[in-house]
């Protein structure tokens, strides 16, 4: 039934390059993990720093899967009625109105209550069909035809009940709903799960799941995400930009810069016109790259040091 | 092949990687969709399909890389280590390679197929019959280091050590010289292989036996009495404290509610219930929420304890790490608040620097209390949980009875942990049962498993 996935992604290289198609520069452990994921059909459970692209790696999927995205933001309180279907209320209630007259009409020749009631009961599915669910994400998934990338947001945020429900969707794809039946996904969706932390998740959960961890990328592999990114920046800027995000990783900080705030910041020093990276700048800048008044003080004491240090890596002659 | 990716399995399960059989099904999985050929993509394969916290990834690609070194380093430095000689590919396990069995004895006339391999130099038949030796014996049963010695000697039987013993016995009883010159040489050559089987299997007491030896090992320490463990323990214990505090601050550190049972709330129903008309098809009921539990800690370091102290501080340290809501307090003869230290600081240094401060003095409860009043006890309300770690031995000085009148009234709960056995609460100078009655609970924590099961009834309870 994935004939088509793997048709379409025979290796890992070729994973690699659909994502770098998409504009995703991935590590080889990203590629692998969606390579494994499309060939097992398991879901993959990203987690990681904020910022380093866990998102973003369900976009790119689609993007070169060729697949509608499907995106669920989990928070705490969401349930089945938000994530899986709700029936159509409002729906409900006006066809009934509707068909008050209808209904009247057919009524009149039965003689009494019970033959009423048996006669209702031979259309009394009606209201409860297909026609009346309004899907939400999870079960608008398992409809898509011709497949979908299903993303489960910040997973964590989530109560542990609704992590539970989840389970039955992650192993089999299929939800039950109880008015209706057992649906199955017509084409199981690939799914990305994503989690920051905030709480262990269950055992059972992880157990279903492909586990991936993304880190701070390398200073290779955040050059080569800035070049595609932010094509706009010459090879010196980016070479120095990102070793001086590199060094600052290495500072004891409370939220060390992520790859998004990198991006930022390349698109900050491109449209200042910066060529290099001068004490100056940076220190004016330093806002973009970090989020805590802490750090922002931790850091502007040793910009100059960094900056310099980060010139010199980046192959300019600093006296 | 499945032999290979079982045994890793089964190592990485001793190093502390939690594998579930469901788990390793899909390693199966895993391995039969990318292949054995190439080293760097299985293992990236197989801890996305194993390891499901970033430490198991760590503890998983180490076990990796042990279990798939180990035939590259069979031979000795300064011999041609032939590289991946003994690449575990799925057809060519151990065994095929050159067993003792297999080896013509034709040729040389008595030389015995091990004879003739060490003699040639043949590292991978040397290797093979050692990874096949191994394999019979069942090397990767190995608990403990004590069988070292008998799992390399049955080795060595298998690969055909006595044969070869025998051969140099026959050499040496000629008087030829060529053929003493051939025995010595094969003796130099025994002696080595036996010190490189022994190294051999003390690699596989590293993959297969940690598991069993850190099981023990742990055991042994959560139920050891605190005031019994040594200096050397305590890193252990450090690992060990942390992953309880983590286990319970992960359990109640977030926002808990409780819904109030037939008690509606009614702006939440109407809301529910726009869609009907509001006709409340759909109730909600009133939620409470169960409020993190508020904590202040106070720990004593004072000399009578001194055994147990930096446990008790191990645990406030962690406690600290994982719940926002805490202060701690460190006392022997004054108290200190020491919630800052506890915070900034690294574990050693931290409990360095509260031991230096107030550390090992003799110990005054009252004079203690009343520092608390004057520092803390405002900031008590009946959310907070006091809890207390001492011995309540107050060297016979006032124990200002009244002031834990006071923490009692105004707190919600306050909780006394005596590392002392109970039999022995009240002699000598022991206050324990003057403070007792104002107590909401009053345990003896001796142990770490104590210390957990304390702890957890703690949040759980907190409302």
């Amino acid at each position: 039934m994935n004939d088509l996935s793997a048709v379409k992604i025979p290796t890992i290289e070729s994973v690699e390059a659909g994502l770098v198609s998409a504009g995703y520069i991935p590590s080889r452990q990203i590629a692998t993990a969606l390579f494994l994921s499309l060939r097992l059909q398991k879901p993959i459970l990203v987690e990681g720093p904020a910022g380093v692209g866990k998102t973003e790696l369900a976009k790119a999927a689609a993007q070169f899967l060729g697949l509608p995205l499907i995106r669920m933001q989990c928070y705490e309180g969401l349930d089945e009625s938000k994530a899986l279907y709700e029936w159509k209320y409002g729906k409900q209630l006006l066809y009934t109105q509707i068909l008050k007259d209808k209904l009247g009409e057919s009524f009149r020749d039965t003689e009494n209550l019970q033959a009423a009631l048996v006669k209702l009961s031979s259309f009394s599915d009606v209201f409860f069909s297909h026609d009346f669910l309004e899907p939400r994400p999870l079960l608008r998934a398992l409809q898509q035809r011709q497949g979908c990338v299903l993303l489960i947001d910040e997973i964590d945020k989530a109560d542990e009940e609704f992590e539970a429900f989840l389970l039955e969707i992650l192993s089999d794809y299929q939800v039950t709903i109880p008015e209706i039946g057992t649906v199955s996904a017509i084409v199981p969706p690939v799914v990305l799960l994503t989690s920051n932390n905030t709480r262990d998740l269950g055992d059972a959960m992880k157990r279903r799941c492909l586990h991936l961890h993304i880190g701070y990328p390398d200073q290779k592999l955040e050059e080569r995400i800035i070049d595609s990114r932010i094509p706009g920046v010459s090879a010196e800027l980016r070479r120095q930009l990102v070793s001086f995000v590199q060094q600052l990783r290495g500072i004891d900080l409370r939220k060390l810069p992520s790859v998004s705030e990198t991006i930022d910041w390349a698109r900050a020093l491109m449209l200042m016109h910066a060529s290099d990276l001068e004490v100056q700048t940076v220190q004016d800048t330093l806002n973009v790259l970090l989020k805590f008044e802490g750090d922002m003080t931790t850091a502007m004491r040793r910009a100059a040091e960094l900056t310099h240090k980060a010139r010199r890596e980046g192959g300019v002659d600093t006296r | 092949m499945n032999d290979v990716l079982l045994r890793l399995l089964r190592a990485a399960r001793g190093n502390g990687v939690r594998i579930s059989v469901a788990e390793s099904i899909d390693a199966f999985h895993t391995v039969a969709s990318v292949g054995y050929s190439d080293r760097q993509l299985l293992k990236d394969s197989l801890s996305l399909t194993l390891a499901k916290t970033v430490e198991e990834k760590i503890l998983f690609e180490d076990c990796f890389d042990l279990y798939f070194k180990r035939e590259t380093m069979a031979a000795p430095v300064g011999q041609t280590a032939r590289d991946g000689f003994m690449e575990p590919d799925p057809s060519g396990m151990p065994g095929q390679g050159g067993g003792p069995g297999e080896g013509q004895s034709g040729g040389g006339g008595t030389g015995s197929a091990l004879g003739k391999m060490l003699l040639a130099n043949d590292e991978a038949g040397l290797a093979a019959a050692m990874e096949a030796g191994a394999e019979e014996v069942g090397v990767s049963n190995i608990s403990l280091f004590t069988q070292t010695n008998m799992y390399a000697r049955r080795i060595l039987d298998r690969m055909g050590l006595a044969e070869l013993e025998r051969e140099i016995e026959a050499l040496r009883a000629t008087g030829n010289p060529a053929d003493a010159e051939r025995a010595a040489l094969l003796e130099a050559a025994r002696q080595d292989l036996a010190t490189r089987t022994r190294a051999f299997v003390e690699r596989q007491l590293a993959l297969f036996g940690a598991g069993t030896r850190k099981e023990i090992r742990e055991g042994a320490l959560r139920t050891a009495q605190l005031s019994q463990l040594d200096r050397r323990d305590f890193d252990r214990m450090h690992a060990l404290v942390r992953d309880m505090a983590k286990r319970i601050a992960s359990k109640y550190g977030r926002q808990r509610h409780r819904d109030r049972k037939g008690v509606l709330d009614t702006r939440r129903t109407l809301r529910r219930n726009m869609s009907f008309d509001s006709i409340p098809f759909r109730t909600v009921w009133k939620r409470e929420k169960i409020d993190k539990p508020k904590v202040m800690a106070i720990c004593d370091v004072s000399g009578s304890v001194a055994q147990v102290a930096r446990f008790l501080l191990l645990f406030i340290y962690a406690l600290t790490d994982t719940m926002r809501d805490i202060r701690s307090f460190a006392f022997s003869g004054d108290m200190i608040e020491v919630s800052e230290i506890l915070e900034r600081e690294d574990i050693e240094p931290s409990i360095m620097k509260i031991l230096e401060a107030v550390g090992f003095r003799s110990t005054n409860y009252g004079k203690s209390l009343e520092d608390f009043d004057r520092i803390a006890l405002n900031k008590l309300d009946r959310k907070t949980t006091v809890i207390i770690l001492g011995d309540a031995r107050g060297n016979r000085n006032e124990p200002r009875i009244d002031i834990m009148e006071k923490i009692f009234n105004r707190s919600s709960r306050v909780i006394w942990l005596n590392p002392e056995h109970r039999a022995s609460w009240g002699t000598g100078d022991s206050d324990m049962l003057r403070y007792m009655p104002f107590c909401h609970q009053v345990s003896t924590c001796g142990t770490i498993a104590h210390l957990e099961r304390v702890v957890a009834d703690l949040l759980r309870e907190a409302v």
